[in-house]
């Protein structure tokens, strides 16, 4: 084997992967504990695609994902406490709980967010292209969405925009498979993906998004040519989620011969292995490796089991920017000061703090559904 | 002190802040070769160039997303839309994005847009381009949404819309685009957000107008006083979010009765919005439920006679002043 990287960045890639697979098997028994509430989509099984493109970048470049993005911040650097508070809800998560499991967010790292509108990420993609193209830099955009958001209007609208406009894009569709649960087949009457730019002006690589080693190339070569071209290219990882679509998914559209087909091919693994037989890691050191994502996620959790919930009263806070200058109600909230007075008043007589206590105890309907379904607790 | 029209004043902001602020980028379909649908942006492609005045393909939430991410990034982008009735493609950008962002990652990004179009009827354009929205934006917390009524108000304005950090709803009228106006030469001549301007002082009624209403407010409000004796107060909010209801209670105060007068639909409009605003927050000071004028609750029509009469003109307002003011049997509703 003659492309692996230099033995302490082989080693990091591992890691991160690592570091991926045991946040998102944490998440999933903190959303069965109910520490986790709404949507949680777990990208177990797509962690090569992940760190693989993640490392292609320089720091100065920006990545923007969908609503499966703990492992995005993580690759960039967001640390797990943050990603885990903010699956916690609360006031040091990396949207200040504000966003949840579909909405991380890192500035500092230039992770420029998950979005929960499929297909809603990729024209703010292209506008974050525009703006480092204006400011003369050589910044490029790495914009990641799934096979689904290939059949939304933003998809044409944005590759073309893109390709038109000479914007510094790499797109890259994570294609695992399906669309929630509708497979490849039964979604896009053209399944060769990385085709699907071609009419739009957007030239297609392809990349197999279970081996890192595969995927940092292509998508390093992709970054490369973008970067000097200044000209959108479009990615297809081939990958698999091996977990449900989100924790509520019984999984009747797939086959558990199917889904043990793919684990056989698991990248953290695969890569461990390779690396081993490479003589670049050990056994103890791939245990080690193992054990300090672990124990680092132990960590998250507890850090977010300290971290407060928000204070009701920031509930306002951040609708706006506000400053000085400002006059009249940009908010009702914000109406009058007697106003707000009195709903606060309110909300204390009636004993709620907005959190919802009086369902503390209960399991919301969608993991009890998963819970019957089997789909977790493993 | 010069005269312009709406369009020229809205060119002259355009231009002064394209100059003041190299950020500051135009985005839209036919705003540059083709000078704009309306001829807003005309001259500017020449002036400024390729880089920043951009003509778009029709793509309208993509060009509103792309204003999304540039914002976030550094930009201060304008994006012009063709109508009020087509940004209804860009709904996804503008409210699950544009509008949330800011909040939904715990502040971290901002987003300085601005989202300018057309709306209303006079003109003939059917049922998918002559519609009046802003209760649509005045609804979704984190955007700022203007309307200005003059050719002053429409210069000073977009220059404030431009300069501040939030996404904001710049709503423009068609039919008042060749309207006329003094405007201010000041290049930092300023119209600040969420101050609404006296149009008319009075005493027996207090009327707001929405946008253009706020003109045909103004001319009932002459009449009121030539043919009835009854001084109206006439008042235009300029911006919804952020809105000075102090300016607009202080009336209701004075003249104890309020018509809200909008070119929009009635269920959930602006004026159903004033009406449940004063009657929370003013209630002891009105001898009088708030009363509406309102657009038809109808798809615009085509037809000439049947749009005339889909959105309100002099004689409705006048006629539902003096009926506010119980003076029915003088109203002469055409």
């Amino acid at each position: 084997m003659t492309n692996l990287p230099e033995l302490d960045v082989a080693r990091e890639w591992l890691a991160t992967m690592t570091l991926i697979r045991r946040f998102e098997e944490r998440a999933g028994e903190m959303y069965a504990r109910a520490k986790v509430g709404g949507f949680l989509h777990l990208s177990i099984g797509e962690e090569a695609t992940i760190v693989g493109s993640a490392r292609a970048l320089r720091d100065e470049d920006y990545l923007i994902s969908t609503y499966r993005s703990h492992g995005h911040a993580l690759a960039r650097g967001t640390p797990p406490e943050n990603v885990m508070a903010e699956l916690f809800g609360r006031v040091d998560g990396c949207s200040g709980g504000r966003g949840g499991s579909m909405h991380m967010f890192d500035i500092a790292r230039r992770f420029m967010g998950g979005y929960g509108i499929v297909g809603g990420n990729l024209p703010i993609a292209a506008g974050i292209a525009l703006a480092s193209d204006l400011k003369g830099t050589e910044e490029i955009t790495l914009c990641q969405f799934g096979d689904g958001a290939s059949n939304q209007g933003t998809f044409g609208e944005t590759l073309n925009l893109a390709a038109l406009w000479k914007l510094p894009v790499v797109f890259m569709v994570t294609n695992n498979q399906f669309g929630m649960g509708t497979s490849l087949r039964r979604h896009s009457a053209v399944t060769d993906l990385q085709r699907k730019g071609e009419s739009l002006g957007v030239p297609g690589m392809r990349c197999d998004g279970m081996d890192i080693l595969d995927t940092h190339g292509v998508v390093s070569e992709a970054v490369r040519r973008v970067r000097e071209d200044r000209r959108p290219l479009l990615i297809e990882a081939i990958t698999y989620r091996f977990r449900g679509h989100s924790m509520a998914d019984p999984e009747q559209y797939r086959t558990k011969e199917e889904v043990a087909q793919w684990r056989t091919r698991d990248p953290i693994p695969a890569f461990g292995e390779l690396l081993k037989a490479e003589g670049v890691i050990d056994d103890d050191e791939e245990a080690r490796i193992d054990g300090e994502a672990v124990a680092r996620v132990d960590a998250a959790v507890a850090f977010a089991e300290a971290s407060p919930f928000p204070a009701p009263e920031s509930l306002y806070d951040d609708v706006y920017v506000l400053d000085d200058a400002v006059r009249g109600s940009y908010s009702v909230r914000t109406m009058r000061p007697e106003e707000a007075a009195d709903q606060d008043a309110r909300a204390q007589a009636s004993g709620s703090d907005g959190f919802g206590e009086d369902d503390a105890g209960e399991i919301p309907q969608q993991i009890t559904t998963a819970l019957q379904a089997g789909e977790d607790g493993s | 002190m010069a005269e312009m029209r709406y369009r020229e004043a809205l060119n002259a902001a355009l231009r002064e802040e394209l100059t003041r602020d190299e950020r500051v980028v135009l985005m839209g379909e036919d705003i540059g070769v083709f000078g704009g649908a309306f001829k807003v942006t005309d001259g500017l492609l020449e002036e400024f160039g390729e880089a920043r005045v951009r003509d778009t393909p029709i793509s309208e939430n993509t060009i509103v997303g792309v204003g999304v991410g540039a914002a976030m990034t550094g930009l201060r982008p304008v994006v012009e839309l063709m109508t009020i009735n087509f940004s209804l493609l860009a709904f996804d950008q503008i409210v699950n994005h544009a509008a949330h962002i800011h909040y939904m990652f715990g502040g971290q990004a901002r987003v300085p847009l601005v989202v300018r179009m057309p709306q209303g009827a006079g003109h003939q354009l059917g049922p998918t381009h002559s519609h009046c929205f802003e209760a649509f934006y005045l609804h979704v917390p984190g955007l700022l949404v203007a309307v200005p009524s003059t050719a002053a108000d429409a210069k000073g304005m977009l220059k404030t819309a431009i300069r501040d950090e939030n996404p904001v709803i710049f709503i423009e009228h068609e039919s008042l685009y060749g309207v006329r106006g003094e405007v201010p030469d000041d290049a930092d001549h300023l119209v600040g957000f969420g101050q609404a301007r006296t149009v008319r002082e009075g005493t027996d009624v207090t009327i707001v107008g929405i946008s253009r209403m706020a003109l045909t407010a103004e001319r009932a409000a002459n009449t009121l006083a030539e043919e009835h004796g009854v001084q109206a107060e006439v008042i235009d909010p300029r911006t919804l979010r952020p809105l000075d209801l102090e300016t607009i209670l202080a009336s209701v105060a004075k003249t104890n009765r309020c018509v809200v007068v909008e070119e929009g639909w009635p269920h959930g409009g602006v004026g159903a919005n004033l009406a449940a605003l004063i009657s929370e927050q003013a209630f002891d000071d009105l001898d009088a439920p708030v009363k509406r004028v309102t657009g038809a609750d109808v798809p615009m029509p085509y037809s000439k006679p049947l749009e005339d009469i889909a959105y309100p003109h002099e004689p409705q307002i006048v006629h539902a002043a003096l009926a506010i003011l119980g003076l029915e049997a003088r109203a002469q509703p055409r």
